[in-house]
């Protein structure tokens, strides 16, 4: 359609959206600063606080906003194909910033636990850790092990975890539940594409409610994890990376789950056709994505 | 906040008056012009700390500074210039040039484009503030290794580190843009391998950037962890390892010079092409080159870690990787020297900035090559030679670029003409005083004087006393830059549509002053 280029006028959202961000990260910058210094009277919950309101409160004007011009006709399809575009290039950021995750997962096991442990060609490293033998998962840590074979203090001791969250259980059981909401999010796809309302509605609706129960276990099993397993952030690499990893996973679980359940009030509103239907779309790639990334924790935090 | 379909012709009226037209522009020349002033002001307080420094190393001794200052100066200055200059510039360019180039009408996501703008003068006064902050600010340097900035740090650091989460959201948001720009707003007919080179190397740039720059926002991520949260990602007493930092931050730290390096490509080669009045020589393979440049750049990045205890494996392939790049970057040298061959050329301030890139850049890459032998890079390492290497490949070669690409679309940006003579006296005051400055560089780093140091031995201190002078003279040659720029926006010669007789391309189809929206209708590209 020549001519019908898209053009917005002027917008103060991005600038709010600034204006927001800026200060939800001076907030935890304040708090984590003044909890490091040990000064509980810190206003930096206050003014993350506000930050993350301001930035959820933006959001849902601009994605409105969004919706609305949709829903005029304002938006060509050169216009949808840019969001298309822009969806999925987010995504791949997403993908490379669990990349470092597991990247520095692949690197302690493979190389510095060994190295620490003496083995292989930087094994000399081990005369600074006598005593230290490399295991994945590292129950024991290299401290530990130097104060445990020498009585020596190292200037820091870091405790290994008391025990570790075995694959069989709650994982397995959360494996099983994503694995199946990707399933039922194809079948909504499928349904909305098909204009069957209610089969979209319900498959939509048990996606979403799998994806809490997934956030519910998960959250069981870091309650087990710190009150039961002696399995924390700060124990050892094997905690840091169990649970940055998990973590930031289960964020993404609950930002699917929400953008889900966005998308199903949206179709109960009558926003979707089966032929244009980018907003639910797009949720469903990131909830796919969110699907991937567990299979691979599932494999190299859990299993392997 | 409405939106219209633009089917009109918007040439006739302008934008809105006052500051709230750049707060809430959505116009891609506005959002890049933007750009272009942020990181023209960032130049300067990064070259101003670059000065602080030159000061101090004017002789031996400890005179001017204290030591923890110098640090911090050494590290804000490296910062500024790489994510506060040299970036935002090239972003800027890229607004204002890409939906030119290719006949589209915006930015494919306008709104999202004025928020990866708004986010950097935000993220850089986070920054800077920690300067004045308890315990000072970064001084840990621009590389910020663990564990000097974890668990050695001012506290400070939390606060840098999500000024660069902001910086990073502002940089992945305005790659995704670019890409979808590109891919989605080329005027019929338009194919990829029709597209400008600029363009062309803006859209592997954005490659690299989504690729890495989420990286970069893990590494601080841990960083953040491992010093208020008690994690060991970085720490041998919980299994973990510093040298760990150094691995993730330099898989982004090496794409990270080359998005610093590529758009500069791609503007040297519109420039070579239009003063020698020929076409680019091997446009293919300046975009297979490009590209190879880009995938090689994933598979380089310990050659900034051969001193630190990398298995010897990995020592040799980092350095055979390494020494690969010069292949593809050997081909654009020869294409751009090729397409001037037999050219009638002509000298003026764009092209001398191109030619002395083409010349510059190749002495910065070959001292690369000598660094990324690895066994000879045991005694370069950490030295001046380092300097002397990457300050030939960034100021000569990025921001030569830059001036270059200034002085070139000026007249389009603007409507007038710059002044040449003043122009050519900016380019060779900054020649010769960049010269002067990194020149001797080579020498003092090859005789063994480490770099981030503030005071050094005797021996040195005659190349030392060069390098400040150079450095002052070519830091204030930059202000006759900034006269320029205001000079010419001011009045001036009127630029014809077509301001240079040798330029192609969409871009110079155009009435000079572009107009506030254009190609509301797509342009037909044969
Ligand atoms: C022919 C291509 C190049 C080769 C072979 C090369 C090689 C190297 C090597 C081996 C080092 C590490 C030296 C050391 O720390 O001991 C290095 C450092 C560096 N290079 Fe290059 N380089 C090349 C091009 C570039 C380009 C195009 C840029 C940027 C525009 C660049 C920017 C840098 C920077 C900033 C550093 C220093 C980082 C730091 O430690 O602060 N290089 N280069
Ligand atoms: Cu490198």
């Amino acid at each position: 359609m020549a001519g019908a280029y898209y053009v917005p006028e002027q917008s103060k959202l991005p600038i709010a959206a600034t204006l927001a961000s800026s200060i939800m990260m001076i907030g935890a910058g304040i708090w984590v600063v003044d909890n490091g210094q040990g000064n509980v009277y810190t206003s930096g919950p206050t003014i993350f606080a506000a930050g993350l309101v301001a930035v959820l409160a933006v959001m849902y004007v601009w994605f409105s906003t969004v919706v609305k011009e949709h829903q005029a006709g304002m938006n060509n399809a050169q216009l949808q194909r840019s969001y298309v575009w822009g969806m999925g290039w987010f995504i791949f950021s997403e993908v490379m910033f669990f990349a470092a995750f597991f990247g520095a997962l692949f690197y302690v096991r493979n190389f510095s636990i060994p190295w620490l442990g003496g083995e292989g060609e930087k094994g000399v490293t081990n005369m600074l850790w006598q005593g230290f033998e490399a295991t994945w998962p590292l129950m024991q840590t290299p401290s530990q092990a130097l104060e445990a074979s020498t009585g020596i203090a190292a200037a820091n001791t870091v405790r290994g975890p008391g025990e570790i969250i075995p694959w069989s259980g709650l994982p397995l059981i959360n494996t099983i539940l994503l694995l199946s909401s990707s399933v039922t999010v194809h079948f909504a796809h499928s349904a909305l594409k098909a204009g069957n309302d209610k089969g979209m509605s319900r498959w939509l609706a048990a996606t979403v409610i799998l994806g809490f129960v997934f956030v519910g276990f998960q959250a069981e099993e870091y309650v087990l994890a710190y009150t039961e397993l002696g399995l924390t952030l700060e124990t050892g690499v094997y905690g840091a990376t169990f649970f940055m990893l998990t973590g930031f996973h289960g964020l993404h679980v609950c930002i699917g789950a929400i953008m889900l359940s966005i998308m199903w009030l949206r179709h109960r509103k009558g926003h979707f056709q089966p032929k244009d239907h980018f907003g639910f779309e797009a949720a469903s790639w990131y909830w796919h994505f969110v699907d991937v990334v567990w299979v691979g924790l599932f494999l190299f935090v859990y299993i392997l | 906040m409405s939106a219209v379909i633009d089917t009109h012709g918007h040439e006739d009226h302008g934008p809105k008056r006052g500051f709230m037209r750049w707060v809430t522009t959505t116009n891609h020349k506005d959002i890049g012009a933007m750009y272009l002033w942020f990181s023209l002001a960032m130049f300067f307080v990064g070259g101003l700390f670059a000065l602080i420094i030159r000061s101090e190393l004017f002789q031996p001794g400890l005179q001017i500074v204290e030591p923890e200052f110098f640090n911090q100066m050494t590290t804000m200055h490296g910062l500024i210039m790489v994510f506060g200059a040299v970036m935002p510039a090239f972003v800027g360019l890229a607004n204002w040039l890409i939906p030119v180039m290719i006949g589209g009408p915006d930015m494919a996501l306008p709104r999202l484009n004025n928020w990866s703008f708004w986010l950097l003068p935000f993220s850089f006064t986070i920054l800077l503030s920690t300067m004045f902050m308890e315990g000072g600010g970064p001084n840990y340097g621009w590389t910020f290794y663990a564990p000097l900035s974890t668990s050695y740090a001012p506290p400070s650091v939390t606060f840098f580190i999500f000024a660069m989460h902001l910086m990073g959201v502002s940089s992945i948001l305005g790659s995704i843009n670019i890409i979808a720009t590109i891919f989605n707003m080329r005027a019929p007919g338009m194919t990829l391998m029709k597209m400008p080179m600029f363009v062309w190397s803006w859209l592997i740039t954005s490659y690299l950037l989504v690729a890495v720059i989420p990286v970069l926002a893990g590494v601080i991520t841990m960083m953040l962890m491992d010093i208020n949260f008690g994690t060991s990602f970085f720490d041998a007493a919980g299994g973990g390892d510093p040298v760990l930092f150094q691995h993730v931050f330099w898989f982004f730290g090496h794409p990270e010079v080359y998005i610093m390096i590529l758009p500069a490509f791609g503007i040297v080669s519109h420039i070579i092409p239009a003063f020698a009045r020929k076409p680019l020589f091997g446009y293919s393979s300046m975009v297979y080159a490009t590209s190879s440049i880009a995938f090689l750049s994933f598979i380089v990045w310990a050659h900034h870690m051969f001193t630190v205890g990398i298995p010897l494996v990995g020592e040799l392939f980092f350095m055979y990787a390494t020494m690969l790049i010069a292949v593809p970057t050997g081909v654009k040298v020869f294409n751009w020297i090729t397409t001037m061959f037999r050219g009638s050329m002509t000298f003026e301030t764009p092209m001398l900035f191109a030619l002395a890139f083409v010349v510059l850049f190749t002495i910065g890459g070959f001292s690369g090559l000598m660094l990324a032998i690895a066994p000879a890079d045991f005694q370069y390492h950490d030295t001046y030679f380092v300097v002397a290497h990457f300050h030939y490949v960034l100021v000569p070669g990025a921001i030569f670029a830059i001036f270059a690409a200034m002085y070139y679309w000026l007249p389009k940006m603007t409507g007038n003409m710059y002044p040449e003579w003043l122009g050519k006296l900016h380019f060779w005051l900054s020649f010769v005083g960049m010269n002067l400055t990194f020149f001797p560089m080579h020498f003092i780093g090859l005789a063994g004087m480490p770099r981030r140091i503030p005071d050094y031995n005797m021996q040195f201190a005659d190349f030392n006393m060069v390098a400040s002078v150079g450095a002052f003279a070519f830091g204030f040659t930059q202000l006759l830059f900034l006269a320029i720029v205001i000079i010419t926006i001011r009045g001036g010669k009127k630029a014809e549509a077509k301001s240079w007789e040798g330029a192609e391309g969409l871009e110079w189809s155009l009435p000079s002053p572009a107009p506030y929206h254009t190609f509301a209708t797509p342009p037909e590209v044969k």
